[in-house]
């Protein structure tokens, strides 16, 4: 766990070597291609790659015409934008089509950190979530995001891939498989299953160890797709353990731990508690400060975690 | 050669009025839709789709194509019925427009109708769309164009002035737009809810070259066709004067009530009935 990689990095590394291999890969970005790494595939094809000014509404929308013509675009702002102030142009003109446009949003969730609650994406995952024809994937580190980017460029249709800005752990080894629609588990559990994504697995993986330390037996479970979401992986561990905590740098109003209540409440109910940003914007400061003040650390994930034990009895 | 020209004008004139009666019988027949601003876009649709495009209803999918890109997606009957008159579906399907089931939506879908290359209605975003495609045609260095077709009322969505911004950046000289400008939107005339004139100087000013016609002459949207082809290093805009509702007397009268509202059927027949439609039409 000592590497740190941000997604962000991985992902613009990732796109450099899918543009090698083809052709058909266009990029687009809104005037932040330092920031979501895009530049990495920029100067390798300039060609290829589009900068479109601050002009998100218009990027997504072209993005939606060169997919039309036989493109595979890639088309990257901060999550805030690219998800919220193109929402609807997200949903129109390429989500609707089901165009085969990648949303590579950078600057997910509180971690952007300095900038504040104007720049932290905090509600994107809900937006894209409710979409149809929408795949929602969340890698959790830098090995994960380059296997996803080319899952994604492989898939036919729309695709939105949160990526963080903060470097974090590096969890999978290089070898490692991940498919997107299922779950990866890292571990069963007996007592408890964390289902996280993104940089909470990392933090999910940290209280389990911890938990075990007091001899309970916890579960983890990365779930880099939300959308199609792994009902059968959340149904087995809800079995097997009989509670669930979600975690998420989201608010927990329509992220991952609003679709895990809405799936195991509909197959396998079990108590279920979400960890994310209680309905609250974020704001400035440090990412890990941040990470603290809003209670997305391991220490908040085991108290969690032993609230729910109370709960279950 | 006059007369060749001519014979061209009066072809597409007729489709023009072909094309008015079924948007007339469709909207009638499906009780809703926009018959104002598609009868003032029947010229420019029946010049592309019976003259400029190079298409083929057999293969709507040849990547070589010219595409088309309607942007002021209500104007949709039009563009269904230029489409049924090219072959790319029946004619008698037209009647289905807006029905549950259908394959005629009440603004485009790509996924659902053969020949339509965008799904649009949401304004400001089919045009973002045709740059997009535009680029693709640039980086491929394919000799196919782009066209796409935008309201004035559609005109005050910042998106189009970002797409227009980027268009002119990339010198899409591959791209043509038309500006169907017939003055009036859903809550009034243009000018009064949110001017977004002088339109030719702003699109001037963005960059691209600017042809200024009356957008019922054929023969004028057929020279500007050719002058568009002929510029390099930038795209084209071709603002065209229309009348809302053209073509049917009593819509011309009342724009803005015929901008979104359908004609009963005593109104579908009279409507018919001045626009000359053969009786097979019914």
């Amino acid at each position: 766990m000592d590497r740190r990689i941000a997604t962000r990095e991985a992902y613009g590394e990732a796109l450099a070597e899918l543009g090698a291999e083809n052709p058909d890969i266009v990029v687009l970005d809104a005037d932040l291609s330092k920031s979501t790494k895009t530049e990495i595939f920029a100067r390798r094809f300039p060609e290829r790659f589009f900068n479109m000014g601050i002009a998100e509404q218009n990027m997504l929308g072209t993005a939606a015409g060169l997919a039309a013509a036989g493109k595979i675009v890639f088309c990257s702002s901060f999550a805030i934008f690219a998800a919220g102030r193109a929402f609807e142009q997200v949903r129109n003109s390429i989500a609707y089509p089901a165009l085969n446009v990648k949303i590579g949003a950078s600057h997910g969730g509180i971690t952007v950190g300095e900038d504040g609650a104007s720049h932290q994406s905090i509600e994107d995952i809900a937006l894209m979530r409710a979409l149809p024809n929408m795949t929602v994937l969340v890698p959790a580190d830098a090995v994960a995001t380059r296997i996803l980017v080319r899952a994604a460029a492989a898939l036919e249709g729309p695709v939105y891939l949160r990526l963080g800005r903060m470097a974090v752990p590096v969890l999978y080894d290089g070898g490692a498989s991940l498919v997107p629609g299922r779950a990866h588990v890292w571990r069963e559990g007996r007592d408890l299953t964390f289902v996280a994504t993104g940089l909470m697995v990392s933090v999910a993986l940290e209280a389990a160890h911890l938990l075990e330390r007091e001899g309970y037996r916890v579960g983890v479970m990365d779930v880099h797709t939300i959308k199609p979401l792994d009902v059968e992986a959340l149904v087995r561990a809800a079995r097997a353990t009989g509670a669930v905590v979600t975690l998420e740098e989201h608010t927990v109003i329509g992220g991952l731990g609003s679709a895990v209540a809405e799936a195991l409440s509909e197959y396998h109910p079990v108590p279920v508690k979400r960890i994310g940003l209680p309905d609250t914007f974020g704001e400035s400061g440090k990412p890990q400060e941040l990470l603290e003040k809003y209670g997305l650390t391991a220490r908040h994930a085991v108290a969690a975690a032993k609230e729910i034990l109370a709960r279950k009895g | 050669m006059e007369t060749l020209r001519e014979t061209r004008i009066a072809r597409l004139a007729a489709m023009a009025r072909r094309l008015r009666c079924h948007v007339i019988r469709m909207t009638g027949e499906a009780g809703s839709g926009h018959p104002g601003g598609s009868l003032s876009a029947a010229e420019i649709i029946a010049t592309l789709y019976f003259d400029v495009l190079r298409i083929d209803p057999a293969r709507p999918d040849w990547p070589d194509r010219d595409r088309f890109v309607l942007s002021k997606g209500h104007a949709a009957p039009t563009l269904y019925a230029a489409l049924a008159e090219r072959g790319f579906f029946p004619v008698a399907e037209l009647l289905s427009l807006r029905k549950l089931g259908s394959r005629l939506q009440g603004h485009p879908d790509m996924r659902k109708t053969p020949g339509v290359e965008m799904s649009t209605g949401s304004l400001g975003q089919g045009i973002s769309a045709a740059v997009g495609m535009a680029l693709a045609g640039k980086l491929d260095g394919r000799d196919w164009r782009v066209y796409v077709l935008l309201g004035d009322g559609e005109s005050e969505e910042g998106q189009v002035w970002e797409a227009s911004m980027a268009a002119a950046h990339y010198r899409l000289d591959n791209l043509t737009a038309f500006l169907d400008h017939n003055g009036y939107q859903i809550d009034g005339p243009v000018g009064e809810v949110m001017s977004p004139e002088p339109l030719a100087d702003k699109w001037r000013a963005f960059g691209w070259h600017v042809i200024s016609i009356d957008g019922h002459d054929i023969g004028a949207i057929l020279d500007a066709v050719e002058e568009a082809r002929a510029t390099r290093g930038r795209p084209t805009m071709i603002v065209a004067r229309t009348t809302k509702g053209k073509g049917v007397s009593f819509m011309e009268a009342e724009p803005v009530r015929w901008h979104g509202t359908a004609p009963t059927r005593e109104q579908m027949i009279r409507a018919l009935a001045e626009l000359g439609c053969p009786e097979t039409i019914l």
